[in-house]
């Protein structure tokens, strides 16, 4: 403690010069010495609390990061009952919409970014292309901006202060046993379809799950939503009935949680079609078994995670978590992202740091010309494969919907364990 | 003098101020918070009954405490029925000492793995394609995978007895030793036969064993969420399972209300429980 308390000390004597510095030249690029103290504690779900990125902070910019990986839900509860616990909150845009209202966090200067105006547009404007819609859901651009720094309430435009620097984003959909399942798969309907009684399986996180079986209502033509992201009370009601008939004709195998409970469910077998994450798909495939991210007509389901800043940084952490989100969009982590199917926010960058068959096979959504490695070198995909979905625009330009919490979220939760207590 | 009258005081304060500080006051913070409102993002002090109208007005809640009890009913008879079976075969059967010993120690051989390994390695046995099911099909019993096994109430249950077990045979097994074996002699030369033996003297002395056995099972069973998911395949809820969800969502108040419900269903029934068997003289 008394240690700790001591180098806390010299921190904070040693900031007011790197601020100094840092008033000369703009960006404090160059720091003192005592740069090399300092640790920036970043916590998040596993997805991108990748201890390579640690390693690369360290020999790029000299200083210590240190990760805790958590589950979305410990995510959400340590960024708000925690706030003195972290640096740095890899959180994902739907909690980040629970959490900085709270005031555990702290905006970020855009001045300070310095790719900021390279960031892909759906984060900024909600807009992938000027005349791409805005998807349902809480859309990151909603919850990405407040007014000023000290706000707590999300600006619906975008200003000079940021929430998150996004980090991570995907597209999600079913994922299937093309072996099993016997027939294409093309809408979402698929999944309550009565040829897969009993092997079909949804993500028992309600706020997810619930999405999910939204877009199988739409695809079914049972109902319109107006938002599926902010259901409405009767719009609750009507997709759990649904949920607990399908259950209670033994639609289901089982309800998953966590990542490798999903890639256990599809490897075994014991389910043929169900809501699936993009890694786990690839987890299945690298046991050898055939496994689709099969792309839907009415689209994707979203998410994407971001860097925030703790309320209580200043000086020299400060600067250096700036420094490392600098560094998180100068391409080398986002090279790293897209290698393991993800997209990462400032594609220009990573792209200097891919292949260009790398960049064809994820981004383009080219066939691979030679076999496509992971970031530690595994084989994911034989030369010729064709990423399921395509390239980026078609795959992030289907999003149909974002996760998101919705306003009813205390009702919803309620008529959740209905579903799974039926 | 005045240190003498302090004495019991000093000698009762470590175990008060840990049973206060990690018991009473996390408890007295729950019951507060029960109390408290709360929205997608925060709690908010106040006193409202709400999260208690919530939990004791819905039909859910009771739908799910009604299937906890199922399931802690059925475990509880399984699993005395089976740590009976086993303390009796350990304490009269096995003669030797230091054999009963080694076979008791045996007994707690699994529970030096995780309990969530061994739920977890349950799956890849009962699974459609696990093992059970592919030497039954290969055997010709069944032509079909049985699909009741897995992510089922029979999976649900099957784990609960396989880790429960163990808490009802240790104490009953404890009392079982501590019988007078002169009071069977007296029984057998009074022309008892076994099966008298069994329920006018075994039974009646090994109810405190049985008793602490019950509180272990039925509390364990009672605040378990783990088991019911992972081996249900999400497809039952339990009372913890429905708390643990409402955390999740950090709705903590809810969560507490929900939780102080439970903890007084709990006590309820311990208290049932020691009502019939008075622990403390028997021990």
């Amino acid at each position: 403690m008394t240690s700790k308390r001591v180098t806390r000390r010299t921190l904070l004597a040693g900031a007011g010069v790197a601020l100094g510095s840092g008033a000369v030249t703009g960006f404090p690029t160059i720091w003192a010495q005592n740069i090399k103290n300092v640790t920036l504690r970043q916590f998040g779900t596993g997805v991108s609390n990748l201890n390579a990125v640690a390693d690369q902070v360290k020999k790029d910019l000299g200083f210590t990061l240190s990760m805790t990986a958590l589950d979305s839900d410990a995510v959400t509860q340590k960024a708000v009952t925690q706030p003195k616990s972290y640096d740095v909150a890899d959180i994902e845009y739907w909690i980040c919409k629970k959490v900085f209202p709270t005031g555990t966090m702290q905006p970020m200067d855009v001045k300070r970014i310095k790719n900021f105006d390279k960031i892909v547009p759906i984060f900024t404007s909600g807009r992938l292309t000027p005349s791409s819609s805005i998807a349902q859901g809480t859309a990151p651009h909603t919850v990405g901006f407040v007014e000023k720094q000290d706000s707590k309430t999300f600006s619906t435009k975008q200003t000079g202060w940021m929430t998150l620097i996004p980090t991570i984003y995907n597209a999600d959909t079913l994922g299937i046993r093309p072996d099993l399942v016997g027939r294409k798969i093309t809408h979402w309907k698929d999944l309550v379809d009565p040829a897969f009684k009993g092997k079909a399986s949804i993500l028992n996180i309600p706020s997810i799950g619930i999405m999910d079986a939204a877009m199988v209502m739409e695809s079914l033509g049972t109902l319109k939503y107006a938002d599926k992201g902010n259901m409405t009370k009767a719009e609750i009601d009507k997709t759990i009935a649904f949920l607990i008939e399908a259950k209670k004709a033994g639609q289901f195998r089982a309800f998953w949680k966590s990542f490798d409970e999903s890639v256990n469910l599809m490897a075994s077998g014991e389910v043929i079609i169900q809501s699936m994450w993009s890694p786990a798909v690839a987890a299945v495939r690298s046991k050898g078994i055939p496994c689709v991210y099969q792309p839907l007509a009415e689209g994707y389901r979203a998410w994407g995670g971001g860097l925030g800043l703790a309320r209580h940084l200043t000086g020299l952490q400060l600067d250096a978590a700036y420094e490392y989100i600098n560094w998180y969009l100068s391409g080398w982590v986002g090279a790293y992202l897209n290698r393991q199917g993800y997209y990462s926010a400032v594609l220009e960058t990573a792209k200097q740091h891919m292949s260009a068959d790398e960049w064809g096979f994820w981004i383009e959504g080219k066939p691979a010309k030679a076999d496509i490695l992971s970031p530690d070198g595994k084989v994911m995909e034989k030369a010729g494969a064709v990423r399921d979905g395509g390239s980026f625009e078609q795959r992030m330009g289907a999003v149909a919907c974002w996760n998101s919490v919705m306003t009813e979220d205390r009702y919803m939760v309620q008529k959740w364990n209905e579903f799974i207590a039926a | 003098m005045r240190l003498r009258a302090c004495l019991p005081w000093i000698q009762a304060a470590p175990l008060a101020l840990i049973l206060g500080g990690f018991l009473l006051l996390p408890i007295l913070v729950l019951i507060v918070v029960s109390f408290f409102d709360y929205d997608s993002v925060q709690i908010l002090p106040g006193f409202v009954l709400t999260n208690y109208v919530d939990v004791l007005g819905s039909v859910t809640t009771w739908r799910i405490y009604g299937n906890t009890l199922r399931y802690t009913a059925i475990v509880w008879v399984l699993t005395t029925l089976l740590g009976f079976g086993v303390a009796y075969v350990l304490a009269f059967e096995i003669r030797d000492r230091a054999m009963q010993m080694v076979l008791f120690l045996v007994c707690t051989v699994p529970f030096l793995t995780s309990n969530i390994i061994r739920q977890i390695s349950w799956i890849p046995f009962l699974g459609r394609e696990g093992l059970l099911n592919q030497a039954l099909l290969r055997l010709g019993v069944i032509d079909a995978p049985l699909e009741f096994l897995l992510f089922s109430d029979f999976a649900v249950i099957l784990a609960y007895v396989h880790l429960y077990t163990l808490f009802m045979v240790t104490p009953v097994f404890n009392t079982m030793m501590r019988i007078d074996r002169r009071l069977i002699e007296a029984a057998v030369d009074n022309g008892a036969n076994a099966w008298q033996v069994l329920t006018q003297v075994i039974i009646p002395l090994c109810k405190p064993g049985i008793a602490i056995g019950s509180i272990f099972v039925v509390t364990l069973t009672m605040g378990d969420f783990m088991t019911v998911r992972l081996m249900s395949g999400g497809q039952s809820a339990s009372v913890g399972l429905m708390i643990a969800n409402q955390i999740s969502l950090l709705q903590y108040p809810a969560a507490c209300a929900g939780a102080v419900v439970l903890l007084a269903a709990v006590l309820g029934m311990i208290a049932a429980i020691l009502r019939i068997v008075d622990i403390r003289r028997e021990l």
